[in-house]
């Protein structure tokens, strides 16, 4: 039977690379001194589908380091293998390790074999340092499923445990063995497997594909009914099972009741998906793409249903006012319909703060500081794509608050402080935005040194005494550094301006609070969407444009002495005391405008990319959220334009990308 | 129209269908699957430095499509614009991937099945004219029919300018 396997390599590595999240959250919870049997059973579950699947696919780089990375599990689960925080130290670099070999088995990265051999050597070496030569081999074949502590032959008095087990109609076709899953079984205990033939057809109705069989099964186990449930793993969905207690030889329990076993749980449903992370599963895995689908969709509704609502004032008669009521509830409707499909986009941004416990753990080693990492607001929901681009941004405001504002610990003591430094992560939403704070309790911006520093590079005059907001603006400047000594992690001055810079390209701010001794908080506030842009309507002849209010400076009126003409270089205008360019949009645009005069129409300044322009237009129209829509899926890139959305009357309208304009007025200058 | 879907099933190899429409004193066809939809004119959107023959962009559910007018494309006599003008939707495919546009045109007249076998090479006119958009010709009640490659046709015309004079700015 020829199945294509690379269908499903895409759904093996997304849960890959989930499990090897949650694999390395369970790590980062474990408590060396007193670790959590089930933490640990977590960890094992996800090398153990990792390597499942990768053996599955021939991936047979990923199958055989995960098979040493479980042995290891397999002992430290059993208690063979100590844990220590070297043996940790391990499992956290198995994470990377095992993420670069996926990485490099989609083909989007390679990875360093030397490494790979490193650590699997040095698991290894962990493996055969703890384990005692006797107890040595059979156990590690028999990770199989064991549940090691149990894998000992069961004991009289342990319980009979009844599991009955009917296979549904495709579990052959999807290569699963029910031997393999009684072999499975069997290493609980004694386990004694009967067959019922009765469902067997004739010989010629008989489809070879099909498991006409059915199966009683006794097991007398110490396992707990999750362990054994555990065997289960890789059938479930694929056979009927049920696992009753039937009461121990030594105290028979009520029969009727299935006695709960220690770790009470009701069945194997939420073990059953070891890539499952926290909440409460029922979920479904959907393509964006689809998603985007729906979000057109619904926008195409509320045109629609805008369009009738003006009809629907006009129309006079008996049934208006019933319809006019109908149309009214259709709007609640549908406003109601577009929120929960916008939601539907939204993750908490618990995704990205995932990454901080182990990125704080390294880098504070590294350090040899003691940080407290505080995570709060972490179901604050966010658009996906906002989402996946904050993360490095933030990666560096962390970094920077461990290397720069934390203290060492003696430093610490000294200035009455608690020896561990706190770094904390709070995202909250405030009306249509979402606030993401980095805050530490360390030394602060030092602002003696920030001015010294820019004096000396000639950035601020010797005369100049700026404002605290204005000095710590400074750090924002590229190639901007105060470190005395680059470190590996920063202070090499690239940096804060890419932060600022991704920011801003969410549509976003950052903001800097700061008090010496006390620690600095750096604010970011993000649209809650990129779909979405806050817009002030602007008309330039007859055509409309949205200028994305986030870089809109003032609009004013300028009078026609108030501009001045640079011999070649264009026009200027006076505004707030400097001199901005001035650029018409009729004249970028190829438009015919209502009037070439500047005072008959307004001067919008906007501000990008550190740069403000004037942009003239015929007038301002309303502000208004407009849904972004490409303007490259069907045409191509326009330059100076950001994208286009559909304005309530169902015309399209130009978004424009105010850096894109400053830009090609400065070559143009340049030029 | 005198579609038949059955007969279009059973003679798929031999014959496809084509949708013609008018074009000044030309008739031209376009491969009937491309087409998305026949809609009326409606004012568009002008983009700003577009090539003249991109008349702009409409809203159609909910996607951005630019509207190309073939007459400037072909270079013929300019026609007023209409309550009764047609915009074709049609798609194509190119490296880049789907692409949606629509094409202004005087008037859809038919659907009519082109036997491949009756499709003529174009002639050879010399390097004043380019016929790479064109697939080939067909007679069909006596009248020429164009046949469109509408991937070469525009693959070729709306992207790759627009690309170009992206890389010329930005050198």
């Amino acid at each position: 039977m020829g199945i294509d396997l690379a269908q499903f390599h895409e759904a093996f590595f997304e849960e890959s690379f989930e499990a090897l999240e949650s694999m390395e959250a369970a790590l980062l919870k474990l408590d060396i001194g007193a670790p959590d049997a089930e933490v640990i059973n977590t960890v094992f579950r996800v090398a153990h589908s990792i390597k499942g699947g990768a053996g599955m696919f021939n991936f047979a780089d990923i199958a055989s380091f995960t098979h040493t990375l479980e042995t290891l599990l397999d002992g430290v689960r059993a208690g063979r293998t100590h844990l220590t925080t070297g043996v940790l130290d391990l499992l956290l670099k198995s994470v990377d390790v095992m993420r670069e070999l996926l990485r490099a088995a989609q083909g989007k990265a390679s990875f360093d074999p030397q490494r790979v051999a490193d650590l699997q050597f040095d698991l290894e070496v962990a493996v055969a340092k703890n384990e005692p030569p006797t107890a040595g081999a059979p156990a590690t074949e028999a990770a199989i499923e064991a549940a090691a502590p149990a894998a000992a032959p069961a004991e009289p008095h342990s319980p009979l445990w009844r599991i009955s087990v009917k296979p549904l109609e495709n579990m052959l076709s999807r290569g699963n063995e029910p031997l393999a899953l009684f072999a499975a079984l069997a290493e609980h205990g004694e386990l004694r497997v009967q067959a019922f033939v009765d469902e067997v057809p004739a010989l010629a109705a008989i489809d070879p594909h099909r498991c006409y069989l059915r199966w009683q099964l006794e097991l007398r186990s110490g396992a707990s009914e999750q362990q054994i449930a555990e065997a289960f793993e890789w059938v479930e969905g694929d056979c009927d099972y049920r696992i009753t207690r039937a009461g121990s030889a030594a105290a028979p329990a009520a029969p009727a009741i299935p006695a709960p076993p220690p770790p009470a749980r009701p069945a194997a449903k939420a073990d059953a998906a070891p890539g499952a992370s926290t909440g409460d599963a029922g979920s479904i895995r959907v393509s964006v793409g689809k998603i985007d689908e729906l979000i057109n969709t619904v926008g195409e509704v509320v045109i629609t249903q805008s369009m009738l609502a003006q009809l629907g004032a006009l129309v006079e008669g008996p049934s208006a006012e019933r319809l006019r009521s109908g149309l009214a509830q259709l709007e609640r409707n549908v406003r109601e319909l577009h929120e929960s499909v916008m939601r539907v986009r939204m993750l908490p941004i618990g995704f990205a703060f995932s990454r901080f416990p182990r990125l704080v753990r390294d880098v504070a080693q590294r350090l040899g500081k003691q940080i407290e990492l505080k995570l709060t607001g972490e179901q604050t929901e966010l658009d996906k794509t906002v989402l996946e681009r904050i993360g490095d941004p933030l990666v560096h405001l962390v970094r920077n608050s461990i290397d720069h504002g934390i203290e060492k610990p003696e430093e610490r003591l000294e200035a009455g402080k608690p020896p561990a430094g706190t770094v904390h992560l709070e995202a909250f939403h405030r009306g249509s935005a979402i606030i993401i704070e980095v805050s530490d309790d360390g030394r602060g911006l030092d602002c003696d040194k920030i001015l010294a520093k820019a004096r000396s590079r000639g950035l601020v005059g010797p005369a100049e005494t700026p404002s605290e907001e204005a000095i710590f603006e400074l750090i924002f400047l590229p190639g901007f550094s105060t470190a005395d000594q680059a470190t590996d992690l920063s202070g090499r001055g690239v940096g804060m301006d890419v932060v600022r810079r991704n920011i801003k390209s969410l549509g976003g701010k950052i903001d800097i609070r700061s008090a010496r001794g006390r620690g600095s908080r750096f604010t970011i506030s993000l649209p809650l969407t990129l779909a979405i842009v806050d817009g002030q309507s602007v008309c330039v002849g007859d055509e409309t444009y949205i200028v994305p209010l986030v870089s809109i400076v003032e609009s004013l009126q300028v009078k026609a002495s108030g501009v001045n003409r640079l011999s070649n270089a264009g026009e200027v205008i006076s505004f707030r005391g400097d001199y901005l360019p001035l650029l018409r949009l009729h004249e970028l645009f190829g438009v015919e405008p209502r009037s070439r005069a500047v005072h008959d129409g307004l001067v919008v300044v906007v501000e990008g990319d550190g740069q403000r322009v004037g942009l003239f237009v015929d007038d301002l129209r309303g502000q208004q959220q407009v849904v972004i829509k490409s303007l490259e899926t069907n045409y191509g890139q326009v330059p100076g334009v950001s994208g286009a959305t559909i304005l309530g009357d169902g015309s399209v309208a130009l978004i424009l990308d105010v850096p894109g304009l400053i830009r090609s007025t400065s070559r143009r200058e340049a030029a | 129209m005198n579609t038949n879907p059955e007969k279009t099933a059973a003679t798929e190899a031999a014959t496809h269908q084509v949708l013609t429409f008018v074009l000044g004193e030309e008739t031209y066809g376009v491969d009937i699957l491309r087409v998305q939809e026949i809609r009326g004119w409606s004012a568009v959107t002008k983009i700003p430095n577009s090539p003249p023959h991109v008349l702009g962009v409409l809203n159609l559910r909910g996607s951005i499509v630019p509207i190309v007018d073939l007459r400037k494309r072909f270079n013929l006599a300019q026609a007023e614009y209409t309550a009764v003008t047609v915009i074709i939707v049609l798609t194509v495919r190119s490296e880049a991937g789907r692409r949606d546009f629509g094409v202004v045109v005087d008037g859809v007249s038919d659907v009519v099945d082109v036997d491949a076998a009756a499709v003529k090479p174009t002639p050879d006119l010399g390097s004043r004219a380019a016929t790479d958009h064109i697939r080939g010709l067909v007679s069909i009640a006596e009248r020429m029919v164009v046949l469109l490659d509408i991937d070469r046709l525009i693959g070729s015309q709306i992207v790759e300018p627009l690309e170009s004079d992206a890389a010329a700015q930005a050198a």
